[in-house]
């Protein structure tokens, strides 16, 4: 009962601190994920949610979710759990955005806010990708090749669910 | 056909169709309540995509739930939001519990073997192009460089972090302010 209950908890504090969303959002998940105390992936299991998040339709904050709340309890009540965490503080908040929006719209204090907040999402996310620049995820020359062939076709936009067919189709040739 | 019903079934075709998340769910999401359902106006898009962008939480999810608020009140946000989460949902669960078979598959390991760097190049590609969107100068570029250092390097927590920076940011700012009216 208790690991539904910290699963909800955790996921709460993913959505109420995900500012920025998607990327910026995998430090916060990883930090409460795979990191102590609870330990409930591996890195790696981390990195193949995010590459399955690419592949599948709907936000990685919400892929992720769900698929930790399944390994953790082996339920869809983990699952379920976890997902309505990450969703209910933003959805509280966005419902009193919606409310008072017009007021909102010119609040200044939001700009101030955000003048603070933007440089560090732009830093999580930078945080995100150097985390996981690690040995289980370049494990010889071929993981830097792939590596180098992805950094330059994303700065030209190829399409990201490409992207990860073909590096896990040269994994299969590779490995 | 009732309101609530339309918003579920508009959003969950936006959670199904729109790949990768994030900013990839944006023109779909405009042509969906723009264009067909004639529920926000076009001038107002924008408006809408910087509201719920300063909300935490996934973009798309605060998309829904402000169109479901405007569409149908409170009732029109569950609808829209439940709309938007459920096909991940479903999906993430099919995959769940397949990988936890299919883990130690040796072709399914060398696929996600190749795989894990792409995602971190995909991950870091975007960063430069992100922050001249965001207008960061060189103090934004000196603040985000020691965040990054310190969720990486020194595993502080980026909750934290993100509480500091938006206090910090608010303080300062409203600090400038008094000076620039007693001046």
């Amino acid at each position: 009962m208790e690991i539904y209950f910290t699963l909800f908890a955790s996921f709460f504090k993913i959505g109420l601190f995900g500012f920025g969303g998607g990327y910026a959002m995998l430090p916060l998940i990883q930090h409460e994920v795979v990191s102590a105390p609870h330990n409930w992936l591996s890195m790696a299991d981390f990195i193949d949610i995010v590459a399955i998040s690419q592949m599948t339709p709907g936000p990685i904050a919400i892929n992720s979710a769900t698929y930790v709340g399944y390994t953790v309890t082996g339920t869809i009540w983990g699952s379920l759990c976890a997902t309505l965490g990450v969703c209910l503080p933003p959805f509280v908040i966005m419902l009193l955005i919606s409310k008072f929006y017009l007021k909102f719209r010119e609040n200044h204090y939001m700009d101030m806010l955000f003048a603070g907040l933007k440089p560090a999402i732009i830093g999580l996310i930078a945080a995100a990708a150097l985390t996981m620049m690690n040995a289980h995820n370049f494990i010889d020359l071929n993981s830097g090749i792939i590596f180098a062939t992805t950094f330059i076709a994303t700065l030209y936009r190829f399409d990201p669910i490409k992207m990860i067919l073909v590096a896990g189709t040269a994994g299969i040739f590779i490995y | 056909m009732s309101q609530l019903l339309k918003l579920f079934l508009t959003f969950f075709k936006i959670g199904t169709f729109t790949l990768g998340g994030g900013y990839a769910m944006l023109p779909l999401i405009q042509r969906e309540i723009v264009e067909n359902r004639s529920w926000v106006e076009e001038e107002d898009f924008f408006e809408l995509l910087a509201l719920a962008q300063s909300s935490p939480g996934p973009v798309a999810v605060n998309a829904s739930v402000f169109v479901g608020y405007k569409v149908a009140g409170v009732t029109g946000s569950i609808a829209a939001t439940l709309g938007t989460t459920l096909p991940s949902f479903l999906i993430i669960l099919v995959i769940a519990a397949w990988l936890v078979d299919y883990r130690s598959n040796p072709f399914v390991e060398a696929f996600f073997k190749g795989v894990r760097p792409a995602v971190v190049a995909m991950i870091a590609a975007p960063l430069y192009s992100l922050g001249r969107k965001m207008r960061i100068k060189f103090k934004g570029a000196l603040l985000a460089s020691l965040v990054a250092a310190m969720v990486a390097f020194a595993d502080f927590s980026p909750a934290m972090l993100i509480a500091i920076a938006g206090a910090g940011s608010l303080a300062y700012g409203i600090f400038k302010q008094k000076r620039h009216k007693e001046s």
